[in-house]
């Protein structure tokens, strides 16, 4: 287990190395900051002073030396627009983002595996259709659309639920969360389902199409043949079981909820990461793009990582060959 | 119709009446199971043959009522103990499965679910049926283990299934069915996908338990020797029915039905060496779309008019014997 932790971790290095280079380089190719950066009334010398203030005006292979050692040491680069150190803008926005996604994800779970094993378990019935067709609905319906219709539903008309900003916040480990909080928690809840929507309906069918897989085995049929209740049949055998792929998923996409909130952040006007992104493309905040990047290969990896051992405790075939 | 009437007054283990299983699919109706008549007393050891397809899996299933749709059992009894399965409902169903009447299923490396321990798996079993502690579950779950010749039982209660090799793993599911002692184990070719000598082994130790215990066992295989060696009786089934049913040494002695003939001419062993192995000609034909009259007859040397035209039933010629054919087999002189 330990050299298999290891193993992963020297792989994770080598994916962020390449991921660095790949995205400096596309993120050189986007445009050149200084037309917006810089006053076009400016003269000259001026904007030559500004040039190398930004360091713009070495060549490129050199702009990405001093970004190498500057990732090193942990420093992401300097916003143009802020002045402040791209990583720091970023982090303080991340707390946000990150339990915005994980509430999402939670809604997934809660509501994706019962849904798709109810699904798999009565195929031909009303309810079983019922939630594949719903699930489909999730899956082709605009998440931005969705967002507006969650507004306009729940905080419009019915007034239920707050539909912008973070509400009432409470600081823990000295970091601003919004869901230790009543209030709090009332502004995450309508952002979170937006998020949750389309993982609500890809953990529904991949639960179902998991069931209907297991339910074929003759292990299931075994189990019954032992005399089991089906309860012990459904929820041990079957469930776990059909939470193997189900764990995987969840967790990859833990990474792209977080990276990708990018437009419901926006429709709901939720303080997060993807706001700040979107602000920074913007204005081709090159430091500020490239840190969010790197960050988000950062948190793949990371959860690339947890997922290898998660999943490594609801699967014991994966858990001994490695120890072995 | 049934051997234990006039056998003993004591009531015999299995009871199967004219059972019919059938599947209702989009291709046709295929009759899996068809007329099917059993008799099992207390501690009796039957050998059920048939080719791949003839309807060994479904009838076994049929017994546990464990006939998933688009399959039903149409017609027919069930007497286990007395009791009528085909009457019962699921619950009480339920509490006999794994309990009075077991099965082990063919393909040991599917039989146990790969993301619980052996240990869950058995105690489970047990705790299903009856109820006792967990220490106490655990401690028979180990006992269960080292009767069936398991060394170190202790070490793999803890174990998964893919850390044990396929013998192993049906010795486990072996372990399993008897656990609960059951008067009752349908073994579906338990076997087959095992390499011969572990399969003598099981075999061997499988007829010790059942002696031991007085397990009735009806062992479920395509292949004549194996059984020959084990079984009290042989049930022959060819496409869904049963074909003949004797005791093991007049049957292998003296096969009453062509197709019983057939499948011993193939066996191996009894076969001069250099000669070649006698195959029946023809194919098994398919369950959906059966022949006319007796179901063999596109294979069989001895077909006659009346054989397309009517099914044969199953019958009780003078010698005592059950065969379901127009024209038995009489005399050696009649194996050409
Ligand atoms: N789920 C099903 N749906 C439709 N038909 C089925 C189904 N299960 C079994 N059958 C039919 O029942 C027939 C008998 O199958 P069965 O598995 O009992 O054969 P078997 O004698 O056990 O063969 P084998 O030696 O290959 O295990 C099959 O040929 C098939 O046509
Ligand atoms: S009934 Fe006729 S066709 Fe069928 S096995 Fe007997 S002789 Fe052959
Ligand atoms: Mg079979």
């Amino acid at each position: 287990m330990f050299v298999h932790i290891l193993t992963r971790l020297f792989q994770s290095l080598v994916t962020m190395a390449a991921m660095a280079v790949l995205v400096f380089v596309g993120v050189f190719a986007i445009g050149n900051p200084v037309d917006l950066l810089i006053n076009p009334e400016a003269d000259q010398a001026e904007m030559a002073a500004a040039i190398a203030r930004l360091g713009l005006d070495q060549p490129m292979w050199r702009q990405f030396l001093s970004f190498v050692s500057g990732l090193l040491q942990g420093n992401l680069g300097t916003s143009f627009v802020h002045n402040a150190p791209a990583l720091g803008l970023i982090l303080e926005r991340m707390p946000a983002t990150f339990e915005l996604a994980l509430l999402a994800m939670i809604f997934a779970i809660v509501i994706g595996v019962p849904a798709g094993l109810v699904a798999g378990l009565y195929p031909e019935r009303l309810v079983g259709r019922g939630i594949m067709g719903a699930s489909i609905l999730g899956f082709s319906l605009p998440t931005f659309w969705v967002g507006l219709m969650l507004i306009m539903v729940f905080a419009v008309w019915l007034g239920w639920l707050p539909s912008t900003g973070r509400g009432e916040t409470r600081s823990l480990f000295g970091i601003e969360f919004s869901f230790l909080t009543l209030d709090g928690l009332r502004h995450m809840f309508l952002p979170a389902l937006n998020l949750a929507i389309f993982k609500v309906s890809l953990v529904t069918r991949l639960a179902r199409a998991g069931t209907r897989e297991v339910l074929l085995q003759d292990y299931v049929k075994f189990a019954r043949a032992k005399g089991l209740s089906p309860a012990r049949v459904i929820f041990v055998h079957v469930l776990k079981n059909m939470m193997i792929p189900v764990v995987t998923v969840i967790g990859l996409e833990f990474g792209s909820v977080m990276a990708f909130a990018v437009v419901t952040e926006s429709i709901f006007a939720w303080p997060g990461m993807g706001k700040l992104l979107i602000e920074s493309i913007t204005r081709l905040d090159r430091p500020v793009i490239v840190a969010y990047l790197m960050l988000t290969v950062l948190l793949f990896v990371t959860i690339n990582l947890i997922v290898d051992l998660v999943y490594s405790v609801f699967d014991p075939r994966v858990r001994l060959s490695e120890s072995s | 119709m049934t051997l234990s009437q006039d056998l003993s007054s004591e009531v015999p283990v299995l009871d199967v009446r004219n059972l019919c299983t059938r599947f209702f699919t989009e291709a046709g109706v295929g009759k899996a199971v068809e007329d099917l008549s059993l008799c099992l007393r207390r501690g009796e050891i039957l050998g059920l043959v048939g080719e791949s397809g003839s309807g060994k899996t479904v009838a076994g299933f049929s017994l546990m009522g464990l006939i998933d749709p688009p399959g039903r059992v149409v017609s027919g009894q069930v007497l286990f103990e007395g009791v009528d399965l085909t009457a019962l409902n699921e619950r009480a169903l339920r509490k006999l499965r794994g309990n009075r009447i077991a099965m082990i299923f063919q393909d040991p490396m599917m039989t146990l679910n790969p993301v619980l321990t052996i240990g869950t798996q058995m105690i489970e079993t047990l705790r299903a049926h009856r109820r006792i502690s967990r220490a106490e579950a655990w401690s028979r779950a180990r006992d269960g283990l080292a009767r069936v010749g398991i060394a170190a039982p202790e070490e793999r209660l803890a174990a998964y299934p893919h850390q044990l090799s396929g013998g192993m793993r049906q010795r486990v599911a072996i372990a399993i069915a008897l656990l609960n002692e059951p008067s009752l184990i349908i073994a579906d070719e338990p076997t087959t996908a095992l390499d011969v000598t572990i399969q003598a082994q099981i075999l061997a130790e499988v007829q010790r338990l059942c002696r031991e215990t007085g397990t009735a066992l009806i062992w479920v295989t395509h292949d004549l020797a194996v059984v020959s060696g084990l079984a009290d009786r042989i049930a022959v089934m060819y496409a869904g029915r049963l074909v003949e049913e004797g005791r093991t040494e007049a049957i292998i002695e003296q096969p009453l039905h062509p197709y019983t003939r057939g499948l011993i001419a193939s066996v191996p062993s009894r076969n001069l060496r250099g000669e070649r192995l006698r195959q029946i000609p023809g194919m098994t034909p398919s369950l959906m779309s059966l022949p006319e009259g007796c179901a063999f007859a596109p294979r069989c040397d001895r077909a006659s008019e009346a054989c397309r035209a009517r099914a044969p039933v199953m019958e009780t010629p003078a010698s005592g014997r059950m065969v379901r054919c127009f024209h038995p087999l009489t005399a050696p002189e009649d194996r050409s």
